[in-house]
């Protein structure tokens, strides 16, 4: 692997912005400072009018695989994670087969090593995610499986996920929760409100996430566990974890990109691709959401990127299943909606440490750190189509949108993989 | 006019023109030969991919009255239970060579999601899901304006189970495009999670409501949806909602009342309630055909 200089940028990471090249060799930063001088066969990458920041990290994609590779492989997805700026992802385990076991979570680590960004694995909290019983969790956080969860359903049984909080707390590592009351929730396509009422489409309420985020607060404070809360979607939840932040209960929290921009007004077109879950809220939930990221009760943006093939989103509403692609696009779509040094603490530095990656990711561009890095064009403005993602499906929901700002190059343990836009490989 | 999906494509001026239409084909029905080449050579689809009886048999007799071809598509019988997607399907009849498809689907905005894959094709919604099933209103509607002259000023009470009825829907937008004041009556949990945005009263006392009513318009318990669990017993939705004789005797002497089928008698109402001459069902079904006529026909573009 060649050397690589990163010329005439703005490094931008947790200490600070600074105008510095930078030089890579051997998967770590070699040098940061003006003018570097590039030894013989370095790559010589522009960076001019771009921000070199380290490579982002996202805590909840769902890469597919094994089980549903017609709507994507870890190999697509992770090419439209690098694309997007990302150094790291972690897959989420509601594959088929599930990822609650060893032999689960070593076929699809296996199947990353020759990823373009670093693949982590999610655990399933409980076997088969069927919310029964627990999932051998430390026989996963042996392989250095760092966060459990059950995503695409909750654990609905109370006394079980205290006794999961309980386990994991023994072990160090973190359960993340998919908060759905599944009473509260059943048969609803969308959000509860103004528009399900009047498009005939049956609604979850947003009480169906907040009940169960309540109830897991509480269980956090019971047993001192850390508990992560993905995709935060109403004002409810963001107040329930303002609050027991404030308390001190050790939790965090994530907000997906399209829930910081699309409403359930976008359902009115009966198009499944805006159907996702959490569902698309309301202007007041949206609101919460940015206040959220704002004050600190959100810590990370994460893309819950739900790829699904063309014919499995092209039938009813209701049928449909549900979900939306985000990984080439949540950057642009955060910067849409804070300044670039809170997108990349919510991209990178916070979701790299709630995951278990901030050693090798999310750290400081400094002499020594892993070569995981990302350089954006804060400025260039771009059209979303779906023909041109990387990903093996096509359910973005920003088709036609003109965004600001895009990654340029993405260094993942110090290779190039993508340059000028394109990925390497 | 390029498809009919929702009484909002109409507006005001869009229903009163289908009315008025109506009215040349209800004409028509009184003639000893009911039947007019307007459509002749042009092939009207029914897609029903959930059953029913009177709406399919309404849209083709419509269709045989001016003189279209008739293709009948029931999912039941269908490559839909062999796995084929809908959206196939449609694409499938279309090249065959349709002009109209009469879509029913027991989601909501399958019509919608049809209009958009056809390529040529007018699409009729047939009731879809607990969204709209605006033919049904455009029938209510002239049959009251029939009995009544005039919908503008009326009050409309609507009765049951609103939460789950497409029906409700799209009355709610065609009265009230029609100058009508509309007021919902319903246990909480069948009346729809928001109203917000609706042009409508509610009310949770029927007894209250009855005296003030122009109009009636009840609903199907539709216990097939599940609305039986929105409510404790049908004892108890028949006391407390039901239009009984007692109830009817608060009613205007010159209300009326509509149902759109099928009714339950004894339910959401009375066997001789139905009977009396104020209720219009029978009327509905027969003016049916020749709203449905007027629909088709001013989606094709006939020559009257």
């Amino acid at each position: 692997m060649s050397a690589i200089v990163i010329r005439g940028g703005e490094v931008v990471d947790r200490g600070g912005r600074r105008r510095a090249d930078v030089a890579v060799d051997d998967g770590i930063v070699k040098a940061v400072g003006p003018d570097l001088a590039a030894p013989g066969g370095a790559q010589v990458l522009d960076g001019a009018g771009c921000v070199v920041a380290p490579g982002l990290v996202d805590l909840h994609a769902h890469l597919r695989q094994p089980g549903k590779e017609e709507a994507e492989t870890i190999e697509t997805g992770s090419r439209a994670a690098a694309l997007g700026g990302y150094s790291a992802v972690v897959a989420m385990p509601n594959t088929d087969p599930p990822i609650d076991s060893a032999g689960a979570a070593r076929e699809v680590l296996a199947l990353g090593r020759d990823a373009l960004v670093e693949v982590a694995v999610a655990g399933a909290i409980t076997v088969g995610r069927r919310g029964e019983r627990l999932a051998p969790m430390a026989e996963l956080a042996a392989l250095g499986v760092r966060l459990f969860t059950d995503d695409g359903t909750g654990v609905q049984d109370g006394a079980l996920m205290r006794r999961a909080l309980d386990y994991a707390r023994g072990l160090g590592v973190v359960l993340a929760q998919h908060c759905e009351d599944e009473d509260l929730a059943r048969g609803g396509a969308m959000h509860e409100g103004a528009w399900s009422s009047r498009l005939g489409i049956p609604g979850v309420t947003s009480v169906a996430e907040e009940a169960m985020v309540a109830r897991d607060i509480a269980l956090a404070r019971l047993t001192g566990a850390r508990l992560h809360f993905l995709h935060l979607s109403t004002v409810g939840s963001v107040d329930l974890v303002r609050r027991a932040k404030a308390e001190g209960v050790a939790v965090t929290a994530e907000a997906a990109p399209h829930h910081l921009v699309l409403t359930d007004a976008a359902c009115a077109s009966y198009d499944p691709t805006f159907k996702v879950n959490p569902p698309l809220r309301t202007d007041a939930d949206v609101a919460a959401l940015r206040a959220g990221l704002v004050d600190g009760t959100i810590d990370a943006v994460a893309t819950d990127h739900a790829p699904h093939a063309p014919e499995a989103k092209d039938v009813p509403f209701d049928e449909a299943p549900p979900g939306m692609l985000g990984l080439e696009t949540a950057l642009a779509v955060v910067l849409s909606v804070t300044d670039l040094t809170r997108a990349l603490a919510l991209l990178s530095w916070q979701p790299a440490t709630i995951a278990g990656l901030a050693a090798r990711h999310g750290g400081p561009v400094a002499e020594g750190a892993a070569a995981n890095l990302c350089v954006i064009d804060p400025a260039v403005t771009w059209m979303v189509d779906p023909a041109g993602l990387a990903s093996r499906s096509r359910n973005t929901p920003y088709a036609g949108w003109k965004l600001t700002g895009r990654v340029r190059h993405t260094i993942v343990r110090g290779e190039a993989v993508v340059i000028d836009g394109e990925a390497r490989r | 006019m390029t498809h009919l999906l929702s009484i909002t494509d109409l507006g005001a001026d869009g229903i009163d023109e289908v009315l008025r239409v109506a009215e040349a084909f209800a004409e028509v029905e009184r003639r000893p030969v009911r039947k007019v080449p307007t459509l002749r050579g042009r092939t009207v689809a029914t897609l029903f991919f959930e059953e029913s009886t009177r709406t399919r048999l309404s849209f083709e007799t419509a269709a045989k009255r001016l003189s279209a071809d008739v293709l009948s598509f029931s999912a039941a019988a269908s490559s839909v239970k062999k796995g084929e997607s809908i959206r196939d399907t449609v694409e499938t009849i279309e090249a065959m060579g349709m002009d109209a498809l009469v879509v029913r689907h027991a989601s909501a905005g399958v019509p919608m999601q049809v209009s958009r894959w056809v390529k040529e094709c007018k699409v009729v919604n047939g009731g879809d899901g607990w969204h709209e099933h605006p033919t049904q209103a455009l029938l209510d509607c002239f049959t009251v304006r029939q009995v009544r002259g005039e919908i503008d000023g009326l009050r409309v009470l609507i009765v049951g189970d609103i939460r789950h009825s497409r029906v409700a829907r799209s009355q709610v937008l065609a009265y009230s495009a029609l100058g009508a004041s509309v007021t919902l009556a319903a246990p909480g949990s069948l009346l729809p999670p928001s109203i917000e945005g609706w042009p409508v009263s509610v009310v949770h006392d029927l007894d209250e409501a009855l005296p003030d009513a122009d109009v009636v318009s009840l609903l199907r318990l539709q216990a097939e949806r599940g609305s039986g669990e929105f409510v404790p017993t049908l004892r108890e939705y028949t006391a407390d909602w039901g239009l009984t004789t007692r109830r009817a005797a608060l009613l205007r002497p010159d209300a009326v009342l509509t149902h759109p089928g099928p009714m339950i008698r004894g339910v959401e109402i009375a066997g001789d309630v139905a009977d009396l001459p104020q209720a219009l069902v029978t009327r509905q079904v027969t003016n049916g055909v020749a709203v449905r006529m007027a629909v088709l026909f001013l989606l094709l573009g006939g020559a009257l």
